[in-house]
């Protein structure tokens, strides 16, 4: 049994007096024990929402969430809010996209440290503080001690976001989410971070789901990608697979797309064309089907369904044949 | 330059969505000091507040008399309208039973500072109260105090408090505070409940609670504080409502009958009997009560527009 079992995640927004939305749309995928998932996609497509459905954070008024969540077995989608408090921190961490905002402006950095481990592991404030020490040197915070009495806006962006994963990580949590860790930070801090969850993830056994909207994120970090495209997975693969021959045009086209050390001199990057609101919707056909280059008639009318296609998913009627330029 | 009622509390309500990115290292507290050294208003509505603050809190030592002695009633004279007119001694002359109008004026900015303040922390404080249930709780609680906040904001705030301050039996200085205060507290409640709802939905409330934080810290921890500094600015501008209110409520006869403590409200109703022939008598306390409220609207005005996200530089 996997750790986190998503089977067919639908989340839909239903405001009153508008048309009901499908953020996401029958996501299914698992992580194992200790594995590294990437959620790759371009913004919009869904990431941030499936994270928030994982760990019980969408408000609960006009929102509509369907499907399974299993986690160690327990279904997490019909669990009581109560259940779910205890369970986020401890056995499910979360880390944001941007460190400064996700942080309390008001509260020093030990108190907002110290309060999940006074939460969660019933630690006395001064007993506490000392776990915090421990926690920010770990992460890789010098001078921890006098970081604790600091507040947030005494810190650079890439300390923050150390602080923020060490309260995510207080508790020891058998999964971690990361939701665009990285997107708000400097390019080189970019790296540290990476570095450090990659790491991190490795000497505790955690559960990784990395999301992104960055393939040149995923590359050093994860050992199965999900492509997901409008709401749905596109393509599944494991890591090597995916960088060596991308089959979906989508995931080709991302990783065209991004600056490659390995590439030939000279080769040219090729974005994507059009843009991710044009869509037409999943029922009717691709929803890629207006952007892509492989685009046939039938992907206009006909929904494409996930199929096993050589050790991996694909959700596509032509995909790529030709290797990337190596 | 911001002008009306609406566009005051939108300014106020912006605090709390402020948009942080963009300044790092430079919280948002110290930029805005920076700013108002440099502005003359919050200058000289600061130096304003601070003058009165001291002689309310020194006056007794500071009154050259003993504010309710008679010390000058040889030289009143009800049937020839005479009263002592300014001497040696007695700066600005006495009042219309002949104490000294100087002593009573120092005296009576104790009243003013007390009534200013007691009615505004007890406003404030019945504004937090429905405000964090409103803007916390949300729901039917929501929206039964936004409706009795609506009710009692319909009503003009000096009218209010004239109608609250006449239920009263016999009416004293706490009867005026309490009156005062009441009229104040939708002000507070609904600011309060804005700046909540604002935080309500901020990132860093949504971080707290992926790590399973409990409602109670989420909001007092989390969401209150954060939620505070439009509502400290708006005490401020309180505090000068306040202090015009209990003068009026005093004026009009509705606050402490006993005339031996001084009060400038008191004062000013005091002198209107004799207004046509004495105007001085009027003018030293209305003159004061101007002055001491537009130094905490100055004061208010300026904090508001340092803490305006708006106004960054
Ligand atoms: N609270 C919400 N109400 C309505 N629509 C939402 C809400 N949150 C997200 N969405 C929509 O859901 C889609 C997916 O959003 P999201 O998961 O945040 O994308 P991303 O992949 O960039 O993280 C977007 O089109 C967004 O507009
Ligand atoms: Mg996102």
């Amino acid at each position: 049994m996997a750790l986190l079992e998503v089977t067919d995640l639908t989340v839909v927004f239903q405001r009153r007096g508008e048309a009901p939305f499908t953020a996401v749309d029958g996501v299914s995928f698992a992580v194992e024990e200790g594995q590294t998932v990437g959620l790759v996609g371009e913004s919009g497509c869904g990431k941030s929402v499936t994270s928030l459905a994982i760990m019980g954070l969408l408000p609960r008024r006009g929102v509509r969430v369907s499907g399974s969540v299993r986690f160690e077995g327990a279904e997490l989608l019909t669990e009581s809010p109560r259940q779910m408090r205890d369970r986020r921190g401890r056995d499910l961490g979360m880390v944001f996209q941007d460190p400064l905002s996700s942080l309390n402006p008001v509260v020093s950095i030990g108190i907002q440290v110290t309060e999940v481990l006074e939460r969660h592991r019933g630690m006395s404030r001064s007993k506490a503080m000392r776990v915090a020490a421990e926690l920010l040197d770990q992460v890789g915070i010098p001078d921890p001690r006098r970081r604790l009495d600091e507040y947030p806006h005494q810190l650079s962006g890439g300390m923050r976001q150390r602080a923020l994963i060490a309260m995510a990580l207080a508790c020891q949590p058998r999964l971690l989410i990361a939701d665009e860790p990285t997107t708000a930070l400097d390019v080189t801090i970019q790296a540290q971070i990476l570095a450090l969850l990659s790491q991190l993830v490795r000497d505790t056994g955690t559960a990784l789901i990395m999301i992104t909207h960055d393939l040149g994120v995923v590359a050093g970090l994860c050992d199965e990608v999900n492509v997901l495209y409008a709401g749905r997975v596109v393509e599944r693969a494991a890591r090597h697979e995916l960088f060596a021959r991308p089959r979906h045009p989508y995931t080709h086209g991302l990783l065209s797309s991004i600056p490659r050390l390995d590439a030939p001199r000279g080769e040219r990057l090729v974005p994507i064309r059009g843009a991710v609101t044009d869509n037409i919707p999943w029922t009717q056909g691709c929803a890629f089907a207006p952007r892509c280059p492989n685009v046939l008639e039938k992907c206009l009318d006909v929904t494409p369904e996930m199929e096993e296609d050589d050790g991996r998913l694909l959700r596509c009627h032509n995909p790529v044949r030709q290797e990337v330029p190596a | 330059m911001v002008t009306t009622r609406k566009e005051r509390v939108d300014a106020l309500a912006r605090m709390s969505t402020d948009d942080r990115e963009g300044e790092a290292g430079v919280s948002l507290a110290v930029s805005a000091w920076r700013r108002l050294r440099r502005n003359p208003v919050f200058l000289v509505g600061a130096a304003i507040i601070g003058t009165f603050v001291v002689v309310a809190l020194l006056s007794p030592w500071l009154a050259p008399h003993d504010p309710s002695e008679w010390m000058l009633a040889d030289q009143v004279s009800k049937a020839r309208n005479e009263i002592p007119p300014p001497q040696p001694g007695h700066p600005l002359g006495g009042d219309q039973v002949g104490r000294d109008l100087l002593s009573r004026l120092l005296v009576g900015s104790q009243q003013t500072l007390m009534v200013g303040v007691f009615a505004t922390v007890i406003g404030l404080g019945g504004g937090l109260v429905l405000g964090t249930l409103a803007g916390a709780i949300g729901g039917w609680v929501d929206s039964a105090v936004m409706r009795l906040v609506d009710v009692m904001l319909s009503i003009p705030s000096l009218l209010a408090a004239v109608s609250i301050g006449a239920l009263f039996a016999r009416p004293s200085q706490f009867t005026v505070i309490l009156a005062v205060a009441i009229v104040q507290i939708p002000i507070f409640a609904r600011l309060l409940r804005g700046s909540m709802l604002a935080q309500r939905n901020s990132d860093h409330v949504l971080a707290a609670r992926a790590l399973g934080v409990r409602p109670r810290a989420i909001v007092f921890r989390h969401m209150l504080p954060n939620s505070l500094g439009p509502v400290i600015v708006q005490a401020t501008l309180v505090l000068a409502v306040a202090i015009i209110d209990a003068a009026a409520l005093s004026f009009l006869g509705l606050g402490n009958p006993d005339d031996s403590v001084p009060e400038w409200g008191q004062m000013l109703g005091n002198a209107q009997t004799v207004i046509d022939s004495h105007p001085n008598l009027a003018f030293w306390p209305a003159g004061c009560i101007i002055a001491v409220a537009l130094g905490f609207t100055l004061v208010g005005e300026s904090l508001r527009d340092a803490l305006d996200p708006k106004n960054r530089r």
